[in-house]
């Protein structure tokens, strides 16, 4: 028989050297017994004198020390053993801390649990009470852990309260900051402890004014914080009669019909706005903020209308706004934009020059978690937005509309018009102007193969070359 | 009126936002000295629980409730006769330290009024927050809400100083807000989540791209993101809409959370709206649902029963989709996909991940569920385990729903 005596209740460096030894010698949980420093000692009992550690070492799981750093700090009084345990089946058995469903690690997994959530109630149950004032103040608290865990949870303290001095008093040991390092000293009564602090009755009045008695949920409560810690919180002798004058506090509300209101105030028609014959830019941008001639207004944030000179020669028309476009509320914006913007460059077309919108206005998808997927707008979409496209035409004027991809030529002819037999040509329209036909980017982006990717584009930016020559064209004959 | 009576006043006026996480934001802490306070990352910390279950974890306050506006569910409306007050800039900023030193609370949670004007009422809020961290170089968590349609640079030193922003949705439909709060407007609103995602994305690029170049910190933006608040109750919206309208807001606006908060009575409440008990079964019921959303893998459009509309009370809403779906099931627990075991009525993401880990060094059995904090009764007649196989009618029969189903209590508050 072998009996180890610790040198306290987190003597974790004086148990992992011992258990080490016995396991190295062989010597079987059955013939172990352990104890701390000043317990009683073990009567009728002669302990046989471990041999030195031989040379021979074993590997044990990172996860294994991590676990019996917290489970050790457990006040259950048969730990060390059970950890002894788990380190003696460990060796035989690499993988056994996987293993979920086995006694052991359950055990100690739970252990090591509680010992955690002691820690995390330590953080949020100490109350600081001030003594001194200012320049000189001390903050002292008084707290009952249910394991060994003043140690564990002090540093925290430090962090978080390195400018001020600070004392945490327990029956166990006490934590000390003095602004540089943390001391530990032993356990000491309850009576060394401040009894109140200038800010409690305020603290206490924000715990009774925060508190909803229209919805009384006691147990809540009480799984997150057990009554056991309610005699060292100050706002915790509220608790009571506040529990007792709720049901009388709501249905008071409820009773209590409502009090004749102020006057309260009308929100105000927007006032209708003008219907002009020539429709300007601004205007028809601010009347189709509100469009609701098709339901995707609905799950979108908002309508992204046209953008650029009133006195643009080209019309770009793409064919709805995307996730970015949505957010910033302007055209071409995302991905798609950027590469609209390099395209154009490479084809001698200045951006701010040109007159940017959408057939669609706005954002059609659905969401996938945090993301949303593109859904491709339906005729009727199309049709109901066709009325945008029409008058931001009529404001602008354009020599030339470059319709890209299919939505936009739909849009911009009417009808149903296949990208691949009308691209890379000049179209009349009825009125006199010119119309374009070529991909949208964003088909650009979506192809998988680089060299496909690099040879579309090429086909994209000579498209848009063919508009730059004919803008060229037109400038020299104004 | 001292500042313990405005407290009062506004707290009492505060306590209907739900949201008080303290979670999810960078690591900061003051052992360089300079400063006062850190975060919990990881886990967020709740300092006491008041009766009706609600962590306080911050000190939530409004700057004013005097308000422009007249929204019938809130209790700050202007027509309401509640009594009104007002904190300075000053003494928002003295009760955080002096509760935060206290260690009372993880930081602040200022929402406000709206007075004068958007502009106006956000650069009170945020001079309280620049104040805290220029000043008195405070290192805690602060969330700070945001007012719509407010100035974009406003916005931007919010974002600088908050570790969490958030705008209120109100209620799930936009017809019912324009009856409820005729000076709110959801498009504004949501134009300025969207503006609020932008700056999210361009921050969190600028820190993945800087990571391999430089030392210096880029700007930060609200690290712990943006969040909102839906009313439950206050209008007819059924739990498909409810759920349709979150979805649409997590997919939108990447929000950390949508908070549902059961419409409550408030005092000199409106004649318009439901004077009645909160439907907090209802809003348990909504954050399942929205925990199957995002971490169970389940679509918005199969978690609410098409025929029905709403998700029942009585159960919950995993349970009820497997009742609905006994095809599915029983499962083999030993060999059915993390998708699939995600999906069994008891199973956590936790007792999922143990599973997995476990099963490939040894079987489960029955025995082994409570190790694994599953909740045999809910479990067994879903699941095939190497000793346990579920009776073979079980699954088809009308009496497994029974099962399920509480016994019948007396209605009234939990205590």
């Amino acid at each position: 028989m072998h009996h180890i005596t610790l040198d306290g209740e987190t003597d974790f460096d004086g148990w992992r050297k011992a258990a080490r030894t016995l396991v190295l010698n062989d010597v079987s949980p059955a013939d172990v017994t352990w104890r701390v420093q000043g317990d009683a000692p073990e009567l009728f009992e002669s302990t046989t004198p471990l041999p030195d550690p031989p040379n021979a070492t074993f590997n044990v799981p990172a996860k294994f020390v991590e676990l019996v750093k917290a489970a050790i700090l457990h006040r259950n009084s048969e730990r060390f053993a059970i950890l002894y345990r788990l380190l003696w089946r460990l060796r035989g058995n690499h993988d056994l801390l996987v293993v979920a469903t086995d006694p052991d690690v359950a055990e100690v997994a739970a252990m090591a649990k509680a010992v955690h959530r002691d820690e995390h109630k330590m953080h949020a149950f100490v109350r600081f009470r001030e003594i001194g004032r200012e320049q000189k103040s001390h903050f002292v608290a008084w707290f009952e852990p249910e394991h060994h865990i003043v140690e564990l949870a002090a540093p925290f303290f430090a962090r978080r309260f390195a400018d001020m001095p600070w004392s945490i008093l327990t029956p166990d040991v006490c934590a000390h900051w003095d602004g540089h390092a943390v001391s530990i000293t032993p356990g000491v009564a309850k009576a060394e402890a401040p009894t109140e602090d200038r800010l409690e009755e305020t603290w206490r009045r924000y715990y009774a004014s925060i508190f909803n008695p229209a919805r009384l949920k006691v147990k809540a409560m009480q799984t997150e914080m057990p009554k056991r810690y309610w005699r060292n919180l100050p706002e915790a002798s509220l608790i009571k009669p506040l529990i007792e004058s709720a049901e009388r506090t709501a249905s008071a509300m409820i009773a209590h019909a409502a009090s004749e209101p102020h006057k309260s105030q009308k929100r105000q028609e927007p006032p209708m706005k003008r219907k002009q014959a020539a429709d300007d830019i601004e205007m028809l941008r601010e009347e189709a903020a509100d469009c609701r001639a098709c339901p995707l207004w609905k799950d979108a944030t908002q309508t992204v209308f046209g953008e650029g000179p009133q006195n643009a020669q080209v019309m770009l028309v793409g064919e709805q706004p995307g996730d970015k476009e949505d957010l910033a509320g302007k055209p071409f914006v995302g991905p798609a934009g950027q590469m609209l913007d390099r395209a154009l460059d490479e084809a001698g077309i200045d951006r701010s020059k040109v007159y940017v919108t959408n057939a669609v206005k706005h954002f059609k998808f659905v969401p996938r978690g945090k993301i949303r997927l593109h859904q491709k707008p339906n005729t009727a979409e199309i049709k109901a937005c066709r009325q945008w496209y029409e008058r931001e035409r009529a404001a602008i004027k354009p020599v030339l509309v470059v319709a890209m991809g299919a939505t936009a030529a739909q849009s911009v002819f009417g009808k149903i018009t296949p990208i691949n037999k009308s691209r890379g040509r000049l179209i009349d329209l009825e009125d006199g102007a010119t119309a374009l036909v070529t991909v949208h980017p964003s088909y650009l982006l979506r192809l998988p193969d680089a060299d496909a990717k690099a040879q579309e584009y090429q086909r994209f930016v000579a498209d848009l070359k063919i508009a730059a020559a004919l803008l060229r064209k037109s400038a020299h004959a104004a | 009126m001292d500042v313990q009576r405005k407290l009062e006043i506004l707290a009492d006026a505060a306590k209907y936002d739900a949201s008080c996480a303290s979670s999810g934001t960078e690591k900061r802490d003051s052992s360089d000295g300079k400063g006062l306070g850190s975060t919990s990352p990881g886990m967020g910390i709740c300092h006491s629980y008041a009766p009706d279950g609600r962590c306080i974890s911050l000190l939530k306050v409004l700057l004013t409730n005097a308000c422009n506006y007249d929204c019938l569910y809130c209790v700050n409306r202007t027509s309401s006769n509640v009594p009104r007050a007002r904190f300075t800039v000053d003494e928002v900023v003295k009760l955080t330290i002096d509760f935060y030193r206290r260690n009372y609370i993880e930081g602040l949670f200022l929402s406000s009024g709206i007075i004068r004007s958007a502009d106006y009422t956000m650069e009170q809020v945020v001079s309280v927050a620049r104040k805290l961290r220029e000043e008195h170089h405070f290192r805690g968590y602060i969330h700070l809400k945001t007012i719509p349609e407010a100035d974009d640079a406003l916005i931007t030193e919010a974002g600088r100083y908050a570790d969490r922003l958030s705008i209120n949705i109100e209620v799930p439909e936009e017809a019912s807000l324009a009856k409820l709060a005729p000076e709110k407007d959801v498009r504004a609103i949501r134009r300025t989540m969207g503006r609020l995602r932008l700056k999210l994305d361009e921050a969190q690029d600028n820190n993945n791209n800087n990571k391999t170049v430089t030392k210096a910190k880029p700007p930060l933006f609200a690290p712990a993101g943006q969040s909102t608040q839906m009313i439950i109750g206050a209008d007819a919206a059924d739990d498909k809409t409810i759920l349709h309208t979150s979805a649409n807001l997590y997919g939108s606006y990447k929000l950390k959370r949508v908070y549902y908060s059961a419409f409550s009575p408030i005092p000199d409440a409106s004649r318009a709206l439901p004077l009645a008990a909160p439907p907090l079964v209802r809003e348990h019921r909504l954050y399942q649902a929205d925990w199957l959303m995002r971490f169970y893998g389940f679509d918005v459009g199969e978690i609410v029963d098409d025929a029905a509309g709403m998700l029942p009370l009585d159960i919950d809403p995993k349970l009820a989709w497997a009742l609905r779906h006994r095809d599915r099931f029983p499962l083999d627990v030993n060999r059915a996909s993390r998708e699939d075991l995600l999906r069994v009525p008891g199973f956590g993401r936790k007792a999922v991940d143990r599973i997995i880990a476990t099963r490939r060094v040894t079987s489960i059995r029955a025995a082994d569920l409570a190790r694994l904090h599953i909740p045999r009764n809910k479990a067994l007649p879903f699941i095939v385990l190497s000793d346990h196989r579920p009776q073979p009618h079980l699954l088809d029969g009308a009496k497994l729903a029974e099962r399920f189903r509480p016994k019948a209590t007396q209605l009234g508050f939990g205590f």
